[in-house]
């Protein structure tokens, strides 16, 4: 065993230099879409504001536009308000008249519940299921679970979430229709916890369908790719345990594509979280972008779509920066 | 290619993936014929359930239109839409990442960060934003579902340009001085074609999958009825009449289903050929 060769530890440090180097560069590019998406827009928020407060002084839309800087070259504009995004700072939402960083601090918890328990569960089920189905593969397991994956990989999300409370809510009446809790009783913290469960099983299980679809297939092609390699083969031939050979050696190096589609998901899991919330009136970020959208609220609007990119760049830093210490072979490239 | 599309008859994903969208097909190019009046005619009483009038298999809406004449009008929006929004994005992320693979260096740099910000922001929000920036029409959908879905493509594509570039052919051709642009074009794209053709029955999938979820929550356009926006409008009524919900449900899963079988079937088919073109080579 070699011992590591003294450029390695800077290598590393340079790999994640350029990562972040490279996540700030996509920041910026991200701020300037958003820029150009907002003067894209017929009117600007100064006729925004004016319309909401009924104003038709041109003299009030005028200072408006000075105060907002609408006045300045295009150029400034940017500068204005990629300073003002980078300090955080969105402005008022017209919906709801409070800064929006403070009722986007208040709807993200529901939304980042709702996605975690979702690619969660995912993830687990998806990962057992495509292991179940490598195991058995070419057999009626396996055939019922591939059809299932597929099944659930063309369902779109807002149905499968329609027919669960249609199910689940209407005819059975075993779990709450829309909400994250209800509201009229007093809660003890525990009881509190179980209503919140009730409310999350529907919406977490609709959200979660497409990705336990993807990790499955994932997962069972993974399997199959790793079950002929050589040390597969070697583990078998000292006799050991299937299920242990399965879980020790395979399945380790099995889930390393799937973790990094783990990370390539959030952005898409913030979409279906739109609709999904839409659907059960889940206190979240999506629907509120959805509100917003609909009511015209450019800045909350704006700011949704800055912190959820920052969210989404995180995690693939973040996952990226995993794999790093996983396996050392990728800072090489 | 006569092998492959052998390959891709004797798949029974892949044909019941064609029987499907030959289905759709049938469906689209009906419509017309069956029901020349448009979607929007009123023709009984509303929410009749389905059977229950004579000449309304599918039953009436909550205004008293005919399901069966939205379906049918439907599935044109559906295809449409899903076709013109894939070859769109098709076309725009050829156009990034074939110089991103074949040119590396800065290019590939400016390229792939533009393409990472458009990764980055959340697609389907990005598609709601810019929808209702620009007002519903299917054009404005379609411009919008390509605008989200390039990226894979730009990735993909320079993928391939990465792995052709390298390749004897290329050299050749470079060495007879043959220009770029001739080099991307007759060159290396035609030998990328194999992933792109898979990824794009994929990609005709997801925009119906996000066209249905634009349409259902009212970003659709208003003049025309899609199943997304069927759903949607079945939704109020779902507890007393769900067959509002399943038959449009059903046939997006259906769609859906039937370009993802028959994705699968391409990918099966292209890739022995792949594997055996390395091994012979």
């Amino acid at each position: 065993m070699a011992v590591n060769p003294p450029g390695r530890a800077t290598g590393r440090t340079r790999y994640i230099l350029r990562r972040l180097g490279q996540a700030l560069a996509v920041l910026v590019i991200v701020v300037v879409l958003q820029f150009f998406l907002l003067h894209l827009a017929p009117g600007d928020i100064a006729d925004v504001i004016a319309g909401e407060v009924q104003a038709s002084d041109p003299q009030f839309i005028a200072k408006l536009r000075a105060d907002f800087g609408l006045d300045q070259s295009l150029l400034v504009q940017l500068g204005l308000f990629a300073w003002h995004i980078l300090q955080l700072d969105f402005g008022n939402s017209h919906a709801f008249n409070v800064p929006v960083i403070q009722i986007i601090a208040e709807r993200l918890p529901a939304t980042l519940l709702l996605m975690t328990t979702a690619i969660g569960s995912a993830f687990v089920v998806g990962s057992m299921l495509g292991m179940a189905a490598a195991m058995k593969v070419g057999r009626w397991p396996d055939v019922v679970i591939s059809v299932l994956a597929l099944l659930f990989y063309a369902t779109p999300a807002f149905l499968a979430g329609i027919a669960l409370i249609l199910i689940f809510s209407v005819h059975l009446n075993w779990l709450p229709m829309t909400g994250m809790a209800t509201t009229w009783v007093t809660h003890t913290s525990w009881s509190y916890f179980v209503d919140v469960v009730k409310h999350l099983v529907m919406p977490m299980t609709a959200l979660s369908l497409f990705y336990v679809a993807i990790y499955t297939r994932l997962m069972r092609a993974s399997m199959l790719e790793v079950m002929n390699l050589d040390y597969v083969r070697t583990a078998r031939a000292k006799g050991l345990r299937p299920l242990r050979i399965m879980w020790r050696h395979m399945a380790r190096n099995a889930f390393l594509p799937v973790f990094t589609m783990l990370g390539l998901q959030v952005g898409s899991l913030l979409g279906g979280a739109i609709l999904i919330e839409t659907v059960f009136g889940w206190p979240g970020i999506g629907r509120l972008a959805f509100e917003g959208v609909f009511r015209r609220d450019v800045p909350l609007v704006m700011g949704i779509l800055f912190l959820s990119s920052v969210l989404v760049l995180s995690v693939s830093l973040l996952i990226d920066l995993l794999y790093t210490k996983l396996d050392p072979r990728i800072t090489m490239r | 290619m006569r092998d492959v599309i052998y390959r891709l008859f004797r798949s029974p994903a892949a044909l019941i993936g064609m029987a499907l969208l030959l289905l759709v097909a049938i469906m689209a190019a009906s419509a017309s014929v069956f029901y020349p009046q448009g979607p929007f005619n009123l023709v009984g009483q509303p929410l009749a359930w389905p059977g229950k009038l004579p000449g309304l298999p599918f039953g009436t809406d909550s205004l008293g239109r005919d399901v069966v004449a939205g379906i049918l009008h439907g599935s044109r929006v559906s295809l449409l839409i899903g076709l013109a929004a894939t070859v769109a994005a098709l076309a725009l992320g050829i156009a990034i990442g074939a110089p991103s693979g074949y040119f590396g260096g800065w290019v590939d740099d400016v390229l792939m960060r533009i393409t990472d910000a458009f990764q980055t922001i959340p697609p389907f929000l990005l598609a709601i934003v810019i929808i209702v920036i620009v007002r519903p029409s299917v054009a404005t959908i379609i411009f919008a579902i390509a605008a989200i879905s390039w990226p894979a493509v730009a990735r993909l594509v320079r993928a391939e340009f990465l792995k052709l570039r390298e390749a004897e052919f290329v050299a050749s051709c470079r060495l007879i001085g043959m220009s770029d642009a001739r080099i991307i074009f007759t060159q290396i794209l035609p030998n990328a074609m194999a992933p792109i053709v898979v990824s794009a029955s994929i990609m005709v999938a997801s925009a119906i999958l996000t066209e249905s979820a634009l349409s259902f929550l009212g970003l659709g356009d208003p003049n025309a009825i899609s199943w997304g926006s069927m759903v949607g409008m079945g939704r109020s009524d779902f507890r007393t009449a769900w067959y509002l919900v399943a038959i449009p449900g059903t046939a997006i899963v259906l769609t859906v289903l039937g370009l993802n079988l028959l994705g699968d079937g391409l990918n099966d088919a292209l890739n022995t050929r792949l594997h055996r073109r390395r091994a012979g080579a």
